[in-house]
């Protein structure tokens, strides 16, 4: 049964490789390379290789046993867009591209696609970086200080819902440069759930908590950054996650400032040509930059809550 | 080290969900002496809590005064630890941290590194240093919360129905080490329970109270040896009249009647 589960996702792709040589492709999509047999090929051969290394590591073993009804059904979700668009073209042709063409823009456009990457990632970078800073430390002194919280908290209400494009024009004239500017508004997406978790997560902390370090001889301050930061910690990953991905969200809407590259720049440029084949695979590209930050995101909280495995899940 | 405390005409107020006024304590008047074990018993909302956190300075008195050892009991402070009901332990710190915590906090934990170990010998946590408060039983969380009060030697130990949440048997033994500890130790012990067993067992003074208006019934002095029998009629007749105090008197023949 667990072999089976393994050997899924070679089966999917193996049908879609299948699908793709077989099948003639329908003549209202146009000539392309067959990219899309290259990426199966490509990550029929990566799968392979975990696959035999899983009969040495019992680890991986389990990993891909877990995850083996998911790669399938992602590869054969692929196989049947495949075959919705350039096999029998029952979608509109002209939003829904072959995914030849899609993963042919990668391959053919790269030298932009990498340029527009990097640019991107100063962005969030810079965004995440004074955003998550920032928005933990006004969340600690609004968990801690009453009077801060009085003045602040109904700053931070009218703030928090005005969307990024609503700042654009404020945005323009107030910083002396496109990429300072795109980059406030990343920031500013994320310092808003990253505040709201982390003060929400101080005023949660158990009282007795703070009663009792009292009573160990614990003054204010230490209290803060003994009890009041490490019981938050929990609340203030959840608050960056969601800072992280409403940044992802106002990436394209940054870039539509005089932005000269950037992922969201050339999605909204392609958009405005009708390349949708470029479009996809730019969301693409996003999908993948995502997941890859959140994945070192929980991998740092992994590191920083050991101390919750068993007591909560997430 | 002495550790002697004076409450003197103690009041304690709160305002209740619908605004009106409750008075938690009503002239509460209470010397303990310099190494005394004082328990304090009485039905469920007389005010026992209310007392020690007063002793402990989480609250303050709206009338009379605390003091401890004559001076005045302001704010919470490492000469009176305090033992929660559940253990408190800070759920991100190891035992060891745990232990650790208010030497630390109290920037004195360079020189006094060794009675971290020694207090978790003494609780009997020695080899769970590294393990974390939800990898524990709860009579072991409890025995680490033990440790960490006791470890910063405070004068006074504050205990609120510190051993509640345990069975009878691990009761029993921290019953002994909390008695050993005293004696080693000579600290003022002031503790909440409604185990009446306990207190007699462990106590030089039981304060019976009263809820309602919340005042002191009656200090019953315990004049037995230690280690004291369970079962030696003497403990017995202690248990009658304590029972008849807090209006369960009827019920004494039956052994396993508690509160
Ligand atoms: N923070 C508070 N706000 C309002 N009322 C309170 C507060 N703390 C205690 N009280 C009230 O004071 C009274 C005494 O409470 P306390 O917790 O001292 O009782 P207790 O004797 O410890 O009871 P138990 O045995 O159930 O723990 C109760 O009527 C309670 O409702
Ligand atoms: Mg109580």
């Amino acid at each position: 049964m667990n072999l089976f589960k393994k050997i899924i996702p070679i089966l999917s792709a193996v049908l879609a490789i299948a699908v793709q040589i077989l099948v003639p492709r329908s003549s209202l999509h146009p000539q392309s390379k067959p990219y899309f047999t290259y990426v199966l090929i490509g990550i029929l051969s990566v799968y392979l290789i975990f696959f035999i290394a899983s009969f040495r590591s019992k680890k991986l073993n389990e990993k891909l046993v877990y995850r083996g009804y998911f790669i399938g059904g992602v590869i054969l979700f692929f196989n049947i867009l495949n075959l919705l668009t350039a096999k029998l073209a029952l979608l509109p042709i002209l939003y829904f591209p072959s995914l030849d063409r899609v993963f042919g823009v990668m391959a053919e456009e790269y030298d932009v696609l990498i340029k527009c990457i990097l640019y991107s990632l100063r962005l969030l970078g810079l965004g995440i970086f004074f955003g998550a800073l920032i928005g933990i430390i006004t969340g600690i002194c609004l968990g801690f200080s009453k009077s801060f919280s009085y003045w602040i908290s109904p700053v931070i209400r009218i703030l928090g819902p005005i969307p990024s494009t609503a700042w654009i024009p404020l945005v323009l004239i107030s910083f002396p440069s496109a990429v300072s500017a795109s980059a406030f508004l990343v920031g500013l997406a994320v310092w808003f759930p990253t505040t709201l978790m982390t003060s929400s997560g101080i005023s949660n902390i158990q009282n007795s908590y703070f009663e009792i370090s009292g009573t160990l001889g614990a003054g204010h301050l230490y209290q803060v950054f003994k009890v009041g930061i490490p019981a938050a910690m929990p609340n203030m990953f959840l608050g960056l996650f969601n800072g992280i991905c409403s940044s992802f969200i106002t990436l394209v809407t940054a870039e539509m400032i005089g932005a000269k590259y950037g992922i969201g720049w050339y999605i909204n440029w392609q958009k405005e040509m009708l390349s949708y084949a470029n479009v996809y695979a730019g969301l693409i590209i996003i999908a993948v930059l995502f997941s890859v930050l959140i994945t070192l995101l929980f991998r740092v909280r992994d590191r920083f809550l050991n101390w919750q495995k068993g007591v909560i899940k997430w | 080290m002495v550790g002697e405390i004076i409450i003197d005409n103690a009041v304690k107020k709160f305002m209740s969900a619908d605004g009106d006024e409750v008075v938690a304590l009503n002239g509460i008047n209470l010397d303990i002496k310099p190494g005394e074990f004082v328990s304090l018993i009485g039905p469920s909302g007389c005010g026992k809590s209310t007392l020690l956190r007063l002793i402990a300075g989480l609250i303050f008195p709206d009338g009379g005064r605390l003091t401890l050892d004559g001076k005045e009991i302001k704010k919470p402070d490492c000469e009176r630890g305090f033992m929660f009901q559940n253990h408190t332990l800070f759920p991100w710190l190891n035992i060891y941290d745990n232990v650790a915590f208010g030497l630390r906090a109290r920037k004195i934990y360079k020189e006094k590194k060794h009675n971290v170990d020694e207090y978790i010998e003494l609780v009997g946590l020695k080899g769970f240093e590294r393990s974390y408060p939800h990898q524990l039983s709860g009579g072991m969380c409890q025995r680490a919360s033990l440790a960490r009060a006791l470890v910063g030697h405070p004068k006074v130990l504050l205990l609120d129905e510190p051993l509640g949440a345990l069975d009878a048997f691990t009761r029993m033994n921290i019953q002994d080490e909390i008695l050993r500890i005293r004696k080693e130790h000579n600290m003022t012990m002031i503790m909440v329970t409604h185990d009446v067993d306990e207190a007699i067992y462990l106590s030089d003074r039981v304060v019976v109270m009263s809820a309602r208006p919340a005042k002191i019934e009656k200090v019953v002095s315990i004049e037995l040896a230690h280690p004291r029998a369970r079962s030696n009629p003497e403990f017995l007749k202690y248990r009658g009249e304590i029972l008849k105090l807090l209006n369960y008197g009827g019920k004494i023949t039956e052994l396993e009647y508690y509160l």
